[in-house]
């Protein structure tokens, strides 16, 4: 792994037990000693501490000090509300392309003279170059890398998190704040991965070892590796950049209409206006062909990416695909989320995934398939 | 008891032969959830796939490792897939198969064996 990146936490990995394998070009964490399975319910049922530090923090400072500013100039890039976010306020969004596919998906928070945008590792390098592309004019473009990024998920997430920094039990789900800490200034929000409650907070590199032991050294918080990250978001419903979104896919295909705000649709203030925007204000007034559904599997094989979906046990052209799939260690039983076409798309629709040449049944499925617990 | 390379092993029970992976494989699958077991009465020949273990992670096959008949297959590990992770060389067997040609059992290793190929 020597031409791997290391994240300031690699070491402490190491002498937990962790399992290191590469991903988006750096050592990661997929397992500790734990376990997936144990990690996963250990996160569901206390808490769990992630090192996300591979993933990219932005900040888009407007030369003209007003972030409203940044806010309009984002909104040419991303098909969500960015000048309607509040100070001390996050939402989710995603880079769109101009054939409306999703380049990326992100996080975007308001904090007050500047926003703070949080972009997958796989893509961050693109992510910047497009940023800086179009928005060089009006903001700053700060790829910042003296800090790492952790989470901490789960229903005593708050207790645990609480106990260094008193100040974040008084936030709700999606805020943001700026907090002087024992770990040098954090950045915290409160939001996550998992379809828990919880936080993620930009620590300095040179504190992000004190404050991740200082968080393990709470009995109710394990670290929790890559592997239980994945099936964690998937009970959460929550998509996998690359997997169950990608330039392929648009927002509305992907079910993700609830994240563009009514005043960037047709008839709206400030509608339109980002890459794309022809094609998927078009699909959320007439639909799409196919979205992202949750499927469940009825037996107990799981049905992974790549898994074929047909109509019937005889049809002979497939109508979807897994994108996601694996066993919940929560529900305890097999999941998945694929594109199915847009008439096999209800709830309860029976369909069948062709897993080692049999024909399995799997019903279409509300998601999340565990029930969010977030602080609103 | 006798060890392939595929990490499965064999302990035979007069003309029978039992048949599970090893505590090594367990471990390196990870945490098992699904097994897909074959039916009783299938004549299965050496080397073909004859059970499918997922694991958090992945699918894996584990291979016949002789000729002959499956005549008992642990259908306790359809419920509880994780007794595999728990007692692989014991209670976590897989499937018993009535042998129809012993000499490959020759080519097999012993535990001592096994355990330098695994160290």
């Amino acid at each position: 792994m020597s031409d791997l990146l290391n994240t300031p936490l690699f070491d402490l990995h190491v002498e937990l037990g962790a399992k290191m394998v590469p991903f988006a070009g750096y050592a990661m964490p997929v397992q500790y000693p734990l376990g997936v399975m144990k990690e996963h319910l250990h996160c569901r049922e206390s808490a769990g501490l992630f090192d996300v530090s591979h993933m990219g923090q932005v900040i888009l400072r407007p030369k003209s000090g007003d972030v409203a500013d940044a806010a309009l100039a984002m909104e040419t890039l991303v098909p969500v509300s960015v000048a309607g976010l509040a100070e001390g306020r996050q939402r989710y969004a995603m880079f769109t392309n101009d054939a409306g596919g999703i380049m990326d998906d992100l996080m975007l928070a308001n904090r007050g003279d500047h926003l703070f945008v949080v972009v997958n590792a796989a893509c961050k390098d693109g992510d910047i170059a497009h940023m800086r592309a179009h928005l060089s004019d009006v903001c700053e473009v700060v790829e910042i890398t003296d800090r790492a990024l952790l989470a901490l998920q789960g229903p005593m997430a708050e207790a645990a998190m609480a106990a260094l920094v008193p100040a974040v039990a008084q936030m709700k789900f999606m805020d943001v704040i700026t907090v002087a800490s024992d770990f040098g200034e954090l950045w915290i929000s409160r939001s996550g991965y998992t379809g828990e409650d919880g936080y993620e907070i930009s620590v300095l590199n040179d504190h992000s070892v004190a404050l991740a032991r200082a968080l393990i050294a709470d009995a109710r918080v394990e670290p929790i590796g890559l592997g239980a990250r994945d099936s964690l978001r998937l009970e959460g419903g929550l998509c996998l950049y690359g997997h169950d979104i990608d330039e392929q896919t648009t927002p509305v295909e992907a079910a993700l209409n609830w994240a563009i705000q009514k005043v960037r649709r047709t008839g709206g203030a400030r509608a339109g206006g980002f890459p794309g925007a022809e094609k998927i204000l078009a699909q959320l007034e007439s639909g799409v062909a196919r979205k992202r559904v949750g499927l469940l599997p009825q037996g107990r094989a799981p049905m992974r990416e790549g898994v074929d979906i047909f109509e019937s046990e005889t049809a002979q052209t497939p109508i979807g695909k897994v994108t996601s799939g694996a066993f919940g260690p929560t529900i305890k039983e097999p999941m998945a989320m694929g594109y199915v076409v847009t008439e096999n798309a209800d709830i309860g629709t029976v369909l069948f995934g062709e897993v080692r040449g049999k024909r399995l049944p799997v019903t279409v499925t509300k998601m999340p398939f565990t029930p969010a617990n977030f602080k609103r | 008891m006798k060890f392939t390379e595929e990490h499965e092993w064999i302990r035979m029970e007069d003309d029978i032969a039992v048949i599970g992976i090893t505590e090594h494989a367990a471990t390196a699958l990870g945490d098992i959830v699904f097994v897909e077991l074959p039916e009783v009465g299938t004549e299965v020949t050496k080397d073909e796939d004859t059970v499918v273990i997922e694991s958090v992670k992945a699918a894996s096959d584990i291979l016949a490792p002789l000729d002959g008949e499956i005549v008992e297959v642990n259908e306790a590990l359809v419920d509880d897939p994780g007794k595999i992770n728990e007692d692989p060389l014991g209670n976590a067997w897989i499937f018993k198969m009535k042998v129809s040609d012993m000499s490959p059992m020759d080519d097999y290793m012993e535990e001592p064996a096994y355990n330098a190929m695994i160290s």
